[in-house]
């Protein structure tokens, strides 16, 4: 049974916000993002949204992009992914994992495989960006029998039927897509967030994540503030590719861009 | 399955799906614009002042209706069936392309963008882009794979020409689907003032309806010129298939004409059983890519896979989700010929009919050759020669080993 719909009024009871970072599975290999989740973890993560490479990643800026090239370069597979996500469990059973990526790599496993093996390994969500709710039918049930949240898009061009209807289809969080663009884009627009989760929380009860273009403790307070979590993915991906050598450095650079988001969200 | 007029107007349905292929798999800030994309177009399909304004400039500005020319001496070298040439290179700008971005760049200006996009991979939809973003003066940006800017580098410089700016992707494998990739990441970043004019029957719906109804107009005047001329109905059609655009433009009109069979050539690069070629429908598998469910190149792990062609304008991984739905159902037939076979063919229709075809034409042409050997002198052919030859010279040339740069 997926751990979101636990911990997200469990944190809000706590008066704290949720910290998701993203990473791309694979880069630099399957060993290290294992070593990597834990990390995050330590440094103050509540959930980690763990990418799935693809070698066509449409809706990522060139960041995530090259950390896809790099992971496929290594031969990391959907089914490696799942495997680092047993091995996580081994040592971690609380800190959700949700699973990124594109919807490909899933249909070409089996909806119902995956389904069952993602179970099995202790995933607890599926975020897949092409997958619009409307194209969902074949895939949501099934991962809904697993205990697996679908996780969905919303974005500033959503309609307000559309709000209504994504979050029918969707569970455990909502990721609202702060901006027009791909990952890793321009910063935010604080104010004009605030008004746009504002409006979505009207229309769903279902807790809100935001992300895009979130890449400093001020940019995660300002949108900490109006979400119940904030999900910041290029400038982590940017660090790990910055030490391919991994190592204490690489785990030092990652605590010390996670620490100060937490505690910054912790001031709130 | 018996398609009748009736049952086509459910293909695509009205969330774009062509059976179990097509519809809309794209990241949420794109469906806003594709819905609004959407009712705009069916309201302007049905729009007289579109649609004449349409109409005048496929006449004026395309150069339409194209020829429908009897092949004599390339009908005579094989024995069997006659062979007739739809002249889609002879379009302004030198290929079929023009008619849709003719079509998609009106719907734009209709809408108040100010700005188009696109990708390309022969530079030929590019170039298509480009002169009509020229003529209604929006700006206009090209995407073409960092590989394909290089063995199509008098394409690129036409662009620059136009007055577009050309990026050259350097991702991926560096052809039309890292485009393809480059333009949707554009598109989505500027989505308010941007249009984005897919250059096939491929993406999200609704771009394949939309784009086989701008090329429809290739089937509509060969099917009333081949009935002008010879009193009947053609016994086959051919066209070759990349994304499929100038093959459903030619197939369409003739679907429910059950007699005439359809041919569709995919490119065969090095051989299918190489694994080197560009052809998914005869040797791929369904799955989901750039917006539609289609048949792809992919490995087992649902990874797209590299692709080969000698053709540029081929060398992509899917196919339109439509071509898809007519293999499945048995109303196309899908087959490939490679790149030796293709630049033989370039060669024999260069020298019996003095007409210099696209490489990505010349696959048609090859396996067009080989089913009139099958057939017999009263029956016959339409092969869309779907663009000129002029923008392969340096790769013609090459395989001669003359340098022409």
């Amino acid at each position: 049974m997926s751990r979101i719909p636990t911990l997200m009024p469990r944190l809000k009871e706590a008066g704290r916000k949720a910290l998701i970072p993203y990473i791309t599975a694979g880069d630099p290999d399957c060993d290290e993002t294992l070593r990597i989740m834990h990390t995050l973890v330590n440094a103050g993560a509540d959930m980690i949204e763990l990418g799935v490479p693809f070698s066509d990643p449409m809706a990522d800026g060139p960041v995530i992009q090259k950390a896809c090239e790099r992971a496929l370069a290594k031969g990391c597979s959907l089914r490696d992914v799942l495997g680092i996500v047993r091995r996580f469990r081994e040592t971690d059973p609380e800190t959700p994992v949700v699973l990124m990526g594109y919807l490909n790599p899933v249909e070409a496993m089996g909806y119902e495989t995956f389904a069952a093996m993602a179970e099995e390994a202790g995933v607890d969500g599926v975020l897949l960006v092409d997958l619009p709710p409307e194209e969902g039918d074949r895939v949501v049930p099934i991962l809904n029998e697993h205990g697996l949240d679908a996780v969905f898009l919303l974005s500033p061009t959503t309609s307000d039927e559309r709000i209504r209807l994504v979050s029918r289809h969707c569970s455990g969080y909502v990721y609202y897509v702060s901006l027009k663009g791909v990952t890793g884009s321009a910063t935010i627009d604080a104010t004009a967030v605030e008004q746009r989760v504002d409006h979505i929380r009207a229309l769903t009860e279902l807790p809100v994540g935001v992300g895009f273009g979130i890449r400093d403790s001020e940019t995660a307070r300002a949108v900490g503030r109006v979400s119940d979590a904030i999900i910041v993915g290029s400038v982590i991906v940017d660090c790990i590719s910055r030490h391919p050598e991994a190592g204490p450095a690489l785990h030092e650079a990652l605590d010390r861009l996670v620490r100060p988001l937490r505690e910054s969200l912790d001031t709130l | 399955m018996k398609l009748t007029e009736e049952l086509l107007k459910d293909f695509p349905d009205s969330r774009g799906h062509f059976g179990d292929y097509g519809g809309r798999f794209v990241s949420e800030t794109l469906i806003d614009s594709l819905d609004h994309l959407e009712s705009e177009y069916r309201r302007l399909r049905d729009d007289p002042q579109f649609r004449e304004r349409f109409e005048r400039d496929l006449e004026d500005y395309v150069g339409r209706p194209t020829p429908l020319y009897r092949a004599d001496r390339l009908s005579e070298e094989t024995g069997g069936a006659s062979i007739w040439l739809k002249r889609e290179d002879l379009c302004h700008t030198g290929a079929h392309k023009v008619n849709n971005t003719i079509g998609q760049a009106l719907v734009a200006h209709f809408l108040g963008k100010p700005r188009v996009i696109a990708e390309t991979g022969a530079g030929q939809h590019g170039v298509a882009t480009a002169t009509v973003a020229a003529r209604l003066g929006l700006k206009c940006k090209i995407y073409m794979g960092a590989e394909d800017v290089k063995r199509q580098s008098i394409n690129v410089y036409r662009m620059k020409l136009l007055g577009a700016e050309v990026e050259a992707v350097e991702g991926g494998t560096r052809t039309l689907k890292d485009a393809m990739n480059e333009a949707l990441r554009d598109w989505v970043t500027n989505v308010d003032d941007t249009f984005y004019i897919i250059g096939t029957v491929a993406g999200p719906h609704p771009y394949p309806m939309m784009v086989r109804d701008f090329q429809s107009v290739i089937g509509r005047e060969a099917r009333r010129q081949h009935l002008e001329k010879t009193g009947r109905l053609p016994d086959a059609l051919v066209a070759c298939v990349g994304g499929g655009s100038n093959a459903i433009g030619l197939f369409y009109p003739f679907l429910t004409d059950e007699s005439v069979e359809l041919y569709g050539v995919e490119a065969g690069g090095y051989g299918i059983e190489t694994g080197q070629h560009a052809a998914p429908l005869s040797a791929g598998r369904p799955g989901v890519l750039h917006g539609n469910r289609t048949y792809l190149m992919e490995d087992e792990n649902g990874q797209i896979s590299g692709t080969h062609s000698v053709s540029a304008g081929l060398d992509y991984p899917g196919v339109g989700p439509e071509h898809s739905w007519l293999k499945d159902i048995g109303r196309a037939h899908y087959v490939s010929v490679t790149d030796d076979e293709a630049m033989d063919a370039f060669r024999t229709l260069t020298a019996v009919e003095g007409i210099m075809p696209a490489l990505e034409t010349a696959h048609g042409i090859a396996y067009a050759l080989k089913l009139a050997r099958q057939m017999t002198p009263d029956q016959s052919i339409i092969i869309n020669l779907s663009g000129r030859g002029d923008k392969d010279m340096n790769t013609v040339a090459r395989m001669d080993n003359i340098d022409v740069e």
